[in-house]
C-alpha cells in the first residue's frame, strides 16, 4: 500500500516547487505529501473495512433486512445467501476489492446501487459548491471587517448574530424559510418553489431551465449558506485578532502605510490561511447540513436518498452513500493537507 | 505524626485533607466570581436554569396523558388558541407540552452524550498522549479516523444498525463525537508529560494506572470540564439532527422528534408555523445558553483569553 502512495505523491511535490534536484532521499515538501496522502489511504481502509463489519454486526437474519418490505424473486434471494454463505474473508476481499458493486439491489428502489448514486451526485454537488463559495466568501469578510473593528457595534452584533446561526439545527432555518418564502404566511410573499430543483417539463438545457433551476436553489443554498457563513465569521475573526498582535503590523504603520494597506496587503494574507483550509476541512460538516436541507427541500441529491434509505431502511443503498461521503470528507482533508502546505511553506516539516 | 508549627495552635493544625479542602473551595469562590463578571456567561446560566426548572416540572404543568396520541384533546392542526397556547399538532395534541415533555428529553440525551463522549475522550487522550511509541501511535491513528469520518453519515449508520431508541441515541453521539476531546487531551497531556514531579512519583515507585490517575488526570480536568459545555450544545444539536431524521425513540418525544413530525406530517406546506417555530427556538435558545457558559468557562479556565 506504501509504494503506490509515494508514487503518486511525486507530481504533488513538482506542484509545490520546493527541493528541486534532489535526486536522493525525500524533500521535507515530497514527505509532508506521501504523509498527508498515505493517512489518507489508511483512513480510507479503515472505513471500508468499518462499513463491511458493521452491516454484518446486524441482528437477525441478514437476507430479511437487506430486503424487508418488496418482494425480491427467489433466484436473487438464492444469489444473496450464496454470497453471504461464504467464508467471511472471501466476503471481505470482494467488497474491499469493489465496495460499490454490490450483489445487492437498493430495495427501495431495486436499482443497482451505483446506478443511483451517478444520477444524484450533480444536484448535491451543485447545492453544496454554490453554498460553500457564498459561505466563504461572505463569511470571510464579515470577519475581517469584524476583527478589525473588534468590539465595536459591527463586531458586537455580528458576533451575535454568529453565535445564534451556529447554534441552528440548519434544518429548521429552512423550514422557516421554506414555510416563510416557500408557502408564504401573512406577513411575508411565498415567491419561491417549496421543493424540487426544476419545474416539470421545463427543459435543464434551455436558458429559461438554467433560470428555473437557479431559482429552486435560492432557498436551500441561503440556508445551507447561512450556518457556514457563521463559522467562516468565526474562524476569521479570531484568526485576524491573532494576527493583530504581531510586530511586522506596528512595523507597517510606522511605515505610514494607511490602515486599508496594512489590513490589505499586510494583515488579511496572513489571516486568511485556516480559512482557505476551512473550506475543505468542513466538508465533513456541510455534508450533514446537506442531507437535512436536502430532505427539508425535496432536493433531489444525495442526502435525499440517504433519507429515503434511512427511513427504508435500505441497507445497501445506506452503505453505499456512507462509503461515498467518506471518501469525499477523506480526499477534501488531503487536498486541504496539501494546499496549507503550499499556501504555508512552515508547515511543510 | 504532628507537625507544629511556630505561632499556630498546636491542636488546631489542620491536617493535609483540611488543606486542600480549603484550598480547593477558596478556587472554586475565585472561579465563581470571576464567571459572575462575565455578563453572558451568566445570561446562558439564567436561561438554562429556567429551562432545567420547567423539565423538570414537566408532569406537573402537564399530565402524561396530554401527549399520548390517543387521548389528545384539541383540534388536529389548530392554530394557537387560549386553550392550546402554542396550537396543536396532527393528532390534537398541545404543542406547548410536546414541548416541555421535550425538554426532558433533549437535555437528558444531551447531558449524558456529552457524559460518555467525555469519558471516552479523555481515556483515549490520556493514553495515547502518556504511551509514547506503538500503542500510543495506533490510538492517536484510531482518534483521526474517526475525526475525520463525517459525523452524521456515521452516526446513520450507526443508529441504523443499533435500532432507534434513547439509550441507542445517546451511544450513537457518544461514540461519534470523543475524537475532538480525545486530541485536547492528547496534546495537554504530552505537555505535561516531561515534568520532572511525573519521573519524580515514577521514582518512588508509581504505576502506570497511578500516573495518569492521580497526576495527570487532576491537570487535563479543568480543560475537559471547560469544554463539556461546547460539547453539551453540540450533543443536543445533533440529538435534534437524529431525530429529526426519524432516528429518535419514537415514544419519547424530544424537539428534534416535533419538528420530524411537523416535516412527516406536511405542517410547513399547510403553513403551521406554530408547529415549527417553538421547538427550534428552544434548541437554539439551549443551545446558545450551553455556548456562552462555554466560552466564559474557557476564559476562566486559560486567562491568556480573557478579553479575546
Amino acid at each position: 500500500m506504501d509504494q503506490p502512495v509515494s508514487t503518486s505523491a511525486a507530481p504533488v511535490q513538482d506542484g509545490a516547487a520546493d527541493g528541486a534536484g534532489q535526486s536522493s532521499g525525500m524533500s521535507p515538501g515530497t514527505r509532508y505529501a506521501a504523509r498527508s496522502i498515505g493517512s489518507g489511504v489508511a483512513t480510507l481502509f479503515f472505513v471500508v473495512v468499518f462499513n463491511f463489519f458493521l452491516f454484518r454486526m446486524l441482528p437477525g437474519d441478514p437476507i430479511g433486512l437487506y430486503t424487508r418490505g418488496r418482494n425480491v424473486p427467489p433466484e436473487q434471494i438464492a444469489k444473496l445467501r450464496a454470497e453471504l454463505d461464504k467464508p467471511i474473508l472471501e466476503q471481505f476481499l470482494t467488497y474491499v476489492a469493489n465496495p460499490f458493486s454490490s450483489t445487492i439491489n437498493s430495495a427501495r428502489f431495486n436499482r443497482p446501487v451505483w446506478e443511483l448514486i451517478f444520477e444524484r451526485v450533480g444536484a448535491t454537488l451543485l447545492l453544496v459548491g454554490t453554498a460553500i463559495l457564498i459561505a466563504s466568501i461572505v463569511g470571510t469578510l464579515i470577519g475581517i471587517r469584524a476583527a478589525w473593528k473588534r468590539g465595536e457595534t459591527f463586531d458586537s452584533v455580528s458576533s451575535a448574530v454568529t453565535l445564534t446561526l451556529y447554534a441552528m439545527p440548519e434544518f429548521w432555518l429552512g423550514m422557516i424559510l421554506l414555510i416563510m418564502f416557500g408557502v408564504g404566511t401573512a406577513i411575508t410573499p411565498g415567491v419561491f418553489p417549496i421543493g424540487g430543483i426544476i419545474s416539470p417539463g421545463v427543459d435543464p438545457r434551455s436558458l429559461e431551465g438554467i433560470l428555473n433551476v437557479a431559482w429552486h436553489m435560492v432557498l436551500p443554498v441561503t440556508t445551507l449558506a447561512a450556518v457556514y457563513v457563521a463559522e467562516y465569521a468565526l474562524v476569521m475573526r479570531a484568526s485576524l485578532i491573532d494576527e493583530m498582535g504581531q510586530d511586522y503590523l506596528t512595523v507597517a504603520r510606522a511605515k505610514g502605510l494607511k490602515d486599508k494597506v496594512v489590513r490589505r496587503r499586510h494583515a488579511v494574507p496572513n489571516a486568511i490561511l485556516p480559512t482557505v483550509t476551512l473550506i475543505f476541512m468542513n466538508l465533513g460538516f456541510v455534508i450533514s447540513g446537506a442531507i437535512t436541507i436536502e430532505t427539508v427541500f425535496s432536493w433531489p441529491g444525495l442526502g435525499l436518498l440517504t433519507y429515503d434509505a434511512l427511513r427504508g431502511p435500505d441497507i445497501a443503498l445506506l452503505q453505499a452513500t456512507f462509503l461515498l461521503f467518506s471518501i469525499g470528507v477523506i480526499v477534501a482533508n488531503i487536498i486541504a493537507d496539501l494546499l496549507y502546505a503550499v499556501l504555508d511553506p512552515r508547515v511543510r516539516v | 505524626m504532628t507537625m507544629t508549627r511556630p505561632g499556630m495552635d498546636p491542636v488546631r493544625t489542620p491536617t493535609a485533607k483540611q488543606v486542600t479542602r480549603a484550598r480547593r473551595r477558596a478556587s472554586r469562590s475565585r472561579s465563581w466570581r470571576s464567571f459572575r463578571s462575565n455578563r453572558s456567561g451568566m445570561v446562558g446560566l439564567v436561561v438554562l436554569l429556567a429551562f432545567v426548572v420547567v423539565a423538570i416540572l414537566a408532569p406537573v404543568l402537564f399530565p402524561p396523558s396530554t401527549i399520548s396520541v390517543t387521548q389528545a384533546t384539541g383540534e388536529p392542526m389548530s392554530p394557537p388558541t387560549a386553550g392550546f397556547p402554542l396550537g396543536t399538532d396532527e393528532s390534537g395534541r398541545s404543542i406547548l407540552a410536546l414541548i416541555v415533555w421535550g425538554a426532558r428529553i433533549s437535555l437528558v440525551v444531551g447531558l449524558a452524550a456529552t457524559v460518555m463522549s467525555m469519558l471516552i475522550g479523555t481515556v483515549m487522550g490520556i493514553m495515547s498522549g502518556y504511551f509514547g511509541g506503538g500503542l500510543g501511535l495506533v490510538l492517536n491513528r484510531f482518534t483521526d479516523w474517526f475525526l475525520v469520518i463525517p459525523f452524521l453519515p456515521l452516526a446513520i449508520v450507526l443508529a441504523t444498525v443499533l435500532g432507534a431508541s434513547l439509550i441507542n441515541i445517546i451511544v450513537v453521539i457518544g461514540i461519534t463525537s470523543w475524537p475532538g476531546t480525545a486530541r485536547l487531551v492528547r496534546s495537554q497531556t504530552l505537555s505535561i508529560g516531561g515534568r520532572p514531579y511525573l519521573e519524580r512519583a515514577r521514582a518512588l515507585g508509581a504505576g502506570n494506572i497511578h500516573l495518569m490517575r492521580r497526576h495527570i488526570l487532576p491537570n487535563v480536568m479543568p480543560l475537559v470540564l471547560a469544554n463539556t459545555t461546547l460539547m453539551v450544545a453540540l450533543a443536543i444539536l445533533s440529538e435534534t439532527t437524529l431525530s429529526f431524521l426519524g432516528l429518535g425513540d419514537p415514544l419519547s418525544p424530544s424537539w428534534g422528534s416535533i419538528l420530524d413530525g411537523a416535516f412527516t406530517s406536511g405542517a410547513m406546506t399547510v403553513g403551521a408555523w406554530w408547529y415549527v417555530l417553538p421547538p427550534g427556538l428552544c434548541v437554539v435558545a439551549v443551545v446558545l445558553a450551553f455556548t456562552l457558559i462555554g466560552r466564559a468557562l474557557e476564559d476562566i479556565a486559560d486567562p491568556r483569553r480573557q478579553g479575546a
